[in-house]
């Protein structure tokens, strides 16, 4: 703290105030906990959807991932399942290729592989903008998957590394058909990363972000590492979305080159959106609503349920630009963080 | 003549006439994304539904295939403008991300709408005769779709070079693109240009669509397969150039040509690292601006 | 105490009441009902569906329940999550369908693990039968075309050289290497192989095609999905008047699918394939199923290698059904009553390999021909008897694990 900042008591009951705010930000709220809730509810009540429910928490993951960059960063990409895709296949290759399973290292593997793709590859894309930025970002998805396809014989191609055999958790818990102890798995793993987020979105430098988001002119201006800061957060979206990826690969025993698919890209953004962006629970609300869905109508008919998920899209922009957690705040309830607050 | 020299004609020849196709598609989502800065997804789409009628109106009507193409490329046209001035206007200043998402749901319904209509059984059409057999040059013979392929290219180069450099609904365009404000400070309206303008740019990708089921088949997920396609050399050629698609369809085009012919293992890579190079060093693309 | 003895007694007659009912067996089926891949899907369904409404008169008392399900995009994911839920929620005893390789291999040891048996129509990568022993496979294997081709084409088409070219995934690499294995081993020569970029986009042939007719082979074995790739493979080789070239086009019967013969024109006449099926194969089984295929879904509608293999399919575990009175539940029994069926259907006489679980067939060498009615057809030059998968039996790569 410079002498004469020191002096001045305007300076300091700001920067006070903006202390506290960000402190009172970090203390939980109690419709927090719903969410949490409720997912430990449906492993009671539903018991045998537990396949389901941890694919579905796989993508609530994916989804927080990539809100941290879109949501808070607003880094807008369409290669985000790149990171997923290495991930997941960090662990494949670790059980077929090293004969190496235990889960939760293999967990801390996939962080770093897709940690360090997304340092590499952020550095050199995150100079760029717009269309750019998008075209680079698939352009980079793609060629990862072409190249697995190109050496297939080491990443078996788009017909995989099969019977993937996990040690079992923590060397007691073995995983069953019905998939009980994998969603608690899941489960526990996503609480983790999820506070980790969480920590840093209240962060000073989560508010940095979200400067660049809305204004990346004055972020330069004031001398903020606008660079380095977009950076930093891509390699960390990078790394959570290769935890969940490692999960997939986990979860199902099995890893293809599809992972990196621009299908994964673009559905676990629609999932994100129809959630809400920049609210954290957004991926939450988005993942649940959108798999529910998808489940249920592909089983009427899978034709509609593309072309319900496309008129939700259209709708989505026209009037509920700020996804559903958007619609609830605007009806007073509130999930937001820190915005809703009193001002001192 | 020497060998290598035969290849070389030969990826010329193809690539030429895979440019052209990628030209005569994309060449209206650049000038729209130019234009109107709007980020058209649905592009794809548009081309999808130029295919669908050109089947049909060739198989159930028994219309010739070229009167198809065009009866198609002026339908689909027409109807895109209600999508322009009731749809895509109200998202004009309107994020990239939102543009993006509402015209991935439009492209949803519509491949979930063609699906639900003609199934998911891939479509052909039935080509004159005149178009399906070979030309012979002596040292190699050259499909006739593809020679076709390439005259309508280059036919069209012409015209809408034309219009853009010599007419005067060309240069107001150009004027739009370059400085919307100030075109409209000149009277130019700008609100109808960009019907005008949305409108061709769509009845142009009917007809790559229509063109492109004789190469690839036509099947319901066209509208998103090809779409990486389009955005690529829109993105490389750079927005709301005519020139800048032009170059960007022939260099990909024959890249990528080049790329089965000799390094066939690569599979699609150089399309992709090709996009990649040009991005880094000119991220607006060949002729685009900042 | 009487009360109890009066329980008792409705209790056991009850009971005794209870095992004279009918069973119902309920089997999932996994097929690909959307996506670009739902048009693969529809041809098994029918096919499934046409034959239970047809026999379902024969299991009686007895009944079946079809549970449909979506299988997904061929990652195998959707398909494992969908599947587990048809054995852990809708309790079915048998699961059958699987379009696509991942599909089946993501579920081995899940099936395994609920002891499940897994009938595949479909999926047709090589040694998918040994991961489980709760596998049997209905359809085919890429060796069941690639390998008997191989000598075929040496043999009867005159080819000494060949080019292969491929979609770029593992069917398309199974069945040329299957061709290849064949071919060499009759004494021919493998010019070039070409990979023709991933399943997903159909490509523009002409520079595959244009590079091989460079190179001038005898024979071109051609691998592609089944499908709009199929279109655009004919079509390519017929702009570039390979045929007047001298270079003929062989393959596996996925070149020609009856769906989509009509739209390939002239360019078709005289490729000569290897397959198990073709809409005009002359036999009595296959002659009433085209009626029926007909009679149900038009005139306008084909069978086609899929159909029949779901034909026989349905066929297979019906008959299981009836030879285990309907009592389902143990699956290694159903595996073993499996084991050993044979029948004649649509494909001639069709057999399940006790030792592998898989199916032996008879291949046909069949040639495209314009019939007198001026529509596409195949006729058959020759037939290779009960071919079995041979990469299991010469245990090549995976197939000896």
């Amino acid at each position: 703290m410079a002498a004469s900042e020191g002096k001045n008591p305007a300076r300091i009951e700001a920067r006070e105030r903006g202390a506290a705010y960000l402190v009172r930000r970090h203390r939980f709220q109690w419709p927090e906990a719903v969410p949490w809730l409720l997912a430990i509810a449906a492993f009671f009540l539903l018991p045998d959807r537990m396949t389901f429910g941890g694919q579905v928490l796989i993508w609530v993951m994916f989804a927080l991932s990539l809100d941290l960059i879109l949501g808070y960063a607003g880094i807008v990409t369409l290669g985000h399942a790149a990171f997923f895709g290495i991930g997941a296949y960090t662990v494949g290759m670790l059980i077929a290729r090293l004969g190496w399973s235990e889960p939760i290292s293999s967990l801390f593997a996939a962080a770093v592989m897709a940690a360090l793709v997304g340092f590499i590859s952020g550095w050199f894309l995150l100079r760029y903008r717009g269309l750019t930025l998008l075209m680079l970002t698939l352009a980079t998805a793609i060629m990862l998957q072409e190249t697995g396809n190109l050496r297939s014989d080491i990443s078996g191609g788009y017909d995989g590394l099969p019977g993937l055999v996990i040690s079992p958790l923590f060397g007691k818990f073995d995983y069953d058909l019905y998939g009980h102890v994998n969603y608690l798995y899941v489960l526990g793993v996503l609480a983790v990363v999820f506070f980790f987020v969480r920590r840093i979105v209240y962060s000073p430098f989560g508010q940095a972000l979200t400067g660049i988001r809305e204004n990346v002119r004055r972020m330069h201006a004031i001398g903020s590492p606008v660079h380095r800061r977009l950076v930093t957060v891509y390699t960390i979206s990078a790394a959570i979305a290769g935890v969940a990826g490692a999960l997939f690969t986990q979860t199902n025993a099995y890893v293809t080159l599809t992972v990196f698919d621009f299908d994964n890209s673009a559905k676990v953004m629609v999932m994100l959106i129809l959630g809400g962006t920049g609210r954290l629970y957004g991926a939450f609300v988005g993942a649940v609503v959108y798999m529910v869905l998808e489940d249920y109508f592909s089983k009427l008919s899978p034709t509609f349920w593309q072309f319900g998920i496309g008129l939700l899209l259209v709708l989505a922009v026209l009037f509920a630009r700020r996804g559903l957690l958007g619609l609830l705040e605007q009806a007073g309830i509130g999930f937001a963080k820190g915005n809703k607050r009193k001002k001192p | 003549m020497p060998h290598f020299a035969i290849i070389a004609v030969s990826i010329l020849f193809d690539g030429l006439a895979y440019a052209m196709f990628l030209f005569i598609t994309s060449v209206g989502l650049s000038v729209t994304m130019g234009l109107m800065n709007f980020v058209n997804l649905a592009h794809g789409a548009f081309a999808m539904a130029g295919g669908y009628i050109v089947v049909t109106l060739t198989r159930a009507f028994g219309i010739d295939f070229v009167p198809s193409l065009l009866i198609a490329s002026v339908l689909v046209g027409i109807i895109s403008i209600p999508f322009e001035r009731y749809l895509y206007r109200r998202l004009y200043k309107a994020t990239d991300l939102e543009q993006v998402l509402l015209t991935i749901g439009l492209a949803f319904m519509s491949i979930a709408t063609f699906t639900y209509f003609y199934g998911p059984i891939p479509k052909s059409v039935p080509l004159p005769h005149w178009l399906e057999g070979d030309i012979n040059l002596g040292f190699r013979s050259f499909p006739s779709y593809r020679a076709f392929l390439i005259a309508v290219g280059l036919f069209l180069i012409a015209v809408l070079w034309y219009v853009f450099e010599k007419t005067n609904i060309g240069a107001k365009i150009r004027a739009a693109v370059d400085n919307r404000r100030m075109a409209e400070s000149v009277g130019i309206n700008v609100d109808r240009l960009f019907t005008l303008t949305f409108a061709v740019g769509s009845g142009l990708a009917a007809l790559g669509g229509g063109l492109a089921i004789q190469l690839f088949g036509l099947s319901p997920s066209f509208a998103v397969i090809y779409l990486v396609l389009f955005l690529i050399v829109v993105a490389v050629g750079g927005l709301g150039s005519l020139k800048g698609t032009l170059l960007a369809a022939l260099v990909l085009g024959i890249v990528d040509t080049a790329g089965k012919y000799l390094y066939a293992d690569a599979g699609g890579f150089f399309i992709y690292a090709i996009t990649v190079l040009v991005l880094l060093v000119k991220p607006a693309g060949f002729y685009g601006r900042e | 105490m009487k009360f109890m003895n009066w329980l008792g007694c409705a209790a056991l007659a009850l009971s005794v009441g209870g095992t004279a009912q009918a069973e119902t067996v309920k089997i999932g089926v996994v097929l690909p009902f959307s996506g670009a891949n739902a048009d693969l899907g529809h041809q098994i369904d029918k096919a499934f569906d046409l034959y239970v409404k047809l026999h379902a008169k024969d299991l009686l008392p007895n009944k079946v329940e079809i549970i449909k399900r979506d299988e997904g995009p061929p990652t195998g994911a959707v398909a494992k999550t969908v599947t587990t839920e048809l054995i852990t929620n809708d309790k079915v005893q048998l699961v059958t369908g699987f379009v696509f390789s991942p599909s089946a291999i993501a579920l081995a040891p899940t099936i395994t693990q609920a002891k499940v048996p897994m009938v595949i129509a479909n999926a047709g990568t090589a040694w998918i039968t040994n991961l489980s022993p709760y596998i049997v496979r209905l359809s085919f294997s890429m060796w069941h075309h690639g390998y008997p081709m191989g000598a075929y084409a040496y043999d009867k088409i005159g080819c000494k050289t060949a080019a292969l070219a491929y979609t770029d995934f593992p069917p398309g690499k199974d069945s040329t290497e299957a061709f290849k294995t064949g071919f060499e081993k009759a004494g021919g020569k493998i010019v070039d192989s070409i990979p023709m970029g991933s399943p997903v986009q159909v490509p523009d042939f002409t520079p595959f095609f244009q590079k091989v007719k460079d190179e001038k082979p005898d024979c071109m074995y051609v691998f592609i999905p089944s499908g709009a790739h199929a279109t655009g493979v004919m079509k390519a080789y017929g702009e570039l008047g390979m045929r007047k070239a001298g270079v003929k086009l062989i393959g596996p019967m996925d070149l020609v699918p009856d769906n989509k013969l009509q739209d390939m024109g002239d360019a078709a006449i005289g490729t000569i394939v290897m397959g198990n099926y073709a809409v005009d194969l002359n036999n009595p089984q296959n002659k009433a199923f085209n009626e029926e295929w007909h009679k149900a879904y038009g005139k306008d509608s084909y069978p086609d290698f899929m159909s029949a293999a779901g034909w026989d399919t349905m066929h297979a575990i019906f008959d299981t059904i009836k030879k285990l009175n309907g009592n389902l539940s143990d699956g290694a029994k159903v595996v073993d009553a499996m084991k050993g069926w044979s029948a004649n259907g649509p494909r001639g006489h069709v057999m399940i390999d006790p030792a592998t679980r898989d199916i032996v067939q008879d291949e046909n060498a069949m040639e495209v021909y314009r019939k007198a009615d001026g529509k596409l057809g195949e006729k058959v030059l020759d037939t290779t008897k009960a071919v079995k998968d041979e990469c299991k039996v010469l245990k090549v790569g995976r197939c000896g694990s």
